[in-house]
């Protein structure tokens, strides 16, 4: 990539933006440097002095090299605070390998680093290596972690009212659910170990300072591995706390209908076996947890 | 110029960065504070304790919006789902003006989650000040960008920093957050006179302004907000309120975060220079009845 000498339109500001982001996003060496090679097999001090001047102190490749170091560290931090569960799973050098390898593939696609972890169960069922032998309970893990992220800020919609299902014969009701309700079908108790290696639960906030030194996360709590089991979670607020919630199969599966946009006669039609006062229980819980709502 | 309308004729005092470890001192003990300062991105969310606190913050307190990623610099249009969240927020907080940096941070939707260095270019200018224009236009508020540290020059740069900012503010119609401690780091970075800078921006434009601490290493210095404010970035304060008037005033401390007192009581050190600057402006006594 070629750079005009002098800048006149959007598209020359364009080429330049899109060189020094392609730099800053390169993975750093194991010492925290800029890789030695561009893809173009150029150095990369001949790559950072082709646009950004050295002075009296630092080269162009240093100065560069600052920003690609702020770029990493901001980013692997973010994750460290998002997935303490994966990283326990893991152990911190796989974690940090993975950590990088994902960013390298999926970059931030958002203006916060809240949806950072958005793709990251993706990239571990498509790189099972980066996780062997523990891909199954990463990806469980990494699922319970983000369901915790959109249960503390998701979208809370009116719960359902009286009004709401009056005058509507059950064969054509539907419900929907909050957005911010996560439900999950894990093979591993991931919840129990997540919770059990938080010690405390920090808010990643986005802010305009800029970060000094590696991720140097606080040591976790060794916590055994939760050995495999199917389970059924719902993953929610009550008041803005956080809250996991086991749930028996069958009132997974209903609540996985309502969610499609199924009748409550269908949703219920789907199960077999259930007494009829577990059903009214369970809908009578649903509801004072606020958990449905008018569909979408 | 402590009111003007880029800061939406207010006179707004000295406030502080609503921050998480705060939360539970602000809520209960009800501190007084002028105002406090939030960053719109912790807030441009859909639900849950964000928004919660936040009501709560503005049952009692007046608060302006500042962003961390609008990225004004960036060749990329602007993103309309960032600016209907924003404006979401806007509508909510009652924010009086709102700043963001002179920077850019993303190309192609890929966002590095940093304040990145302009090339100091007419180009680049006019693309970020119609950008500005586009976005007050859109939010229907006063907007005031801000300068940020950097740690990287460009070959293509055709002017100074500051005669950049000064172009796309002008091009732009709008204010200036003046960040006293970016300049003191960016000057020692890249080697000009700090009060170079200052004396170099329109003065009636200055909006608001930010202190904060800085890191010190052997060959750069690093804008990291986890110390008190130096001396010499003092000093430039009060050169810049000299020089802009008495004007909103803000300290941020976005890291190592210590007891909400003491980052008050240090913001409130600001006090004693705008005290002096208010002085410096009042005609003496004899003078005055003539």
């Amino acid at each position: 990539m070629k750079l005009p000498a002098r800048q006149r339109t959007t598209r020359d500001l364009k080429s330049l933006q899109r060189l020094m982001t392609a730099t800053l996003m390169r993975p750093l060496t194991g010492t925290n440097r800029l890789q030695g090679r561009w893809t173009d097999g150029r150095t990369m001090k001949a790559v950072a002095e082709s646009f950004i001047k050295p002075n009296d102190r630092l080269t162009s490749i240093e100065r560069l090299q600052i920003y690609a170091r702020c770029y990493w560290f901001r980013l692997i931090d973010s994750l460290y605070e998002d997935c303490p569960g994966l990283r326990a799973v893991l152990g911190d050098k796989k974690f940090l390998r993975l950590a990088e390898a994902y960013l390298a593939r999926y970059p931030s696609r958002s203006f916060t680093l809240r949806n950072l972890c958005r793709r990251l169960e993706k990239f571990i069922r498509e790189e099972p290596r980066l996780t062997a032998p523990h891909t199954a309970l990463a990806r469980d893990v990494v699922r319970f972690e983000w369901a915790q992220t959109v249960a503390f800020d998701g979208e809370e919609l009116p719960p359902l009212t009286a009004d709401d299902i009056a005058d509507h014969p059950p064969t054509r009701l539907r419900l929907g659910l909050q957005p911010y309700l996560s439900l999950l079908a894990l093979d591993h108790g991931a919840d129990d170990f997540v919770i059990a290696v938080k010690k405390q639960s920090e808010v990643r906030t986005d802010a305009s300072n800029t970060p000094t030194a590696a991720p140097h996360a606080a040591k976790l709590r060794h916590v055994p591995l939760p050995k495999p089991g199917r389970v059924y979670l719902a993953v929610h607020r009550h008041d803005t706390l956080l809250y996991y919630k086991r749930l028996e199969p069958a009132a997974y599966r209903i609540l996985r209908s309502l969610q499609a946009g199924r009748t409550i006669v269908q949703a219920v039609a789907g199960v077999r076996g259930v007494e009829p006062d577990k059903l009214q229980a369970w809908f009578k819980n649903w509801v004072e947890l606020g958990w449905l709502c008018r569909p979408g | 110029m402590p009111a003007n309308r880029f800061n939406a004729f207010t006179d707004y005092g000295i406030g502080i960065g609503l921050r998480v470890p705060h939360y539970r001192h602000i809520l209960d003990k009800k501190p007084v504070v002028d105002w406090f300062e939030i960053i719109s991105e912790n807030f441009m969310v859909d639900g849950g304790r964000p928004l919660e606190v936040l009501d709560r913050i503005l049952e009692q307190y007046r608060v302006v919006q500042h962003g961390v990623s609008m990225y004004f610099g960036s060749a990329d249009p602007l993103d309309r789902t960032h600016l209907k969240k924003l404006k979401t927020l806007v509508r909510r907080t009652k924010t009086p003006w709102l700043s963001d940096h002179l920077c850019w941070g993303s190309v192609d939707g890929n966002y590095t989650h940093d304040l990145l260095p302009m090339p100091y270019t007419f180009a680049a200018a006019r693309r970020t000040a119609d950008k500005i224009r586009q976005v007050r236009d859109y939010l229907e508020v006063p907007i005031c960008v801000e300068n940020v540290s950097s740690y990287a020059e460009f070959h293509v740069s055709e002017m100074t920093e500051w005669e950049f900012l000064s172009e796309v503010v002008e091009l732009a119609d709008c204010g200036i957050l003046l960040d006293v401690n970016n300049i003191y780091v960016s000057a020692k970075n890249h080697g000009f006179n700090p009060y170079d800078y200052i004396n170099g921006v329109p003065h009636d434009r200055v909006g608001q302004i930010h202190v904060a601490g800085h890191t010190k290493f052997e060959k750069y210095i690093l804008d990291t907000h986890d110390h008190p404010v130096l001396d010499p970035v003092w000093k430039l304060y009060a050169h810049a309120v000299r020089l802009s008037g008495v004007t909103a005033t803000l300290l941020e401390w976005d890291d190592k975060i210590p007891s909400f007192q003491e980052v008050h009581d240090e913001a409130l050190k600001a006090n004693e220079f705008i005290d002096g600057a208010r002085a410096a402006k009042k005609p003496a006594p004899a003078a005055a009845s003539r």
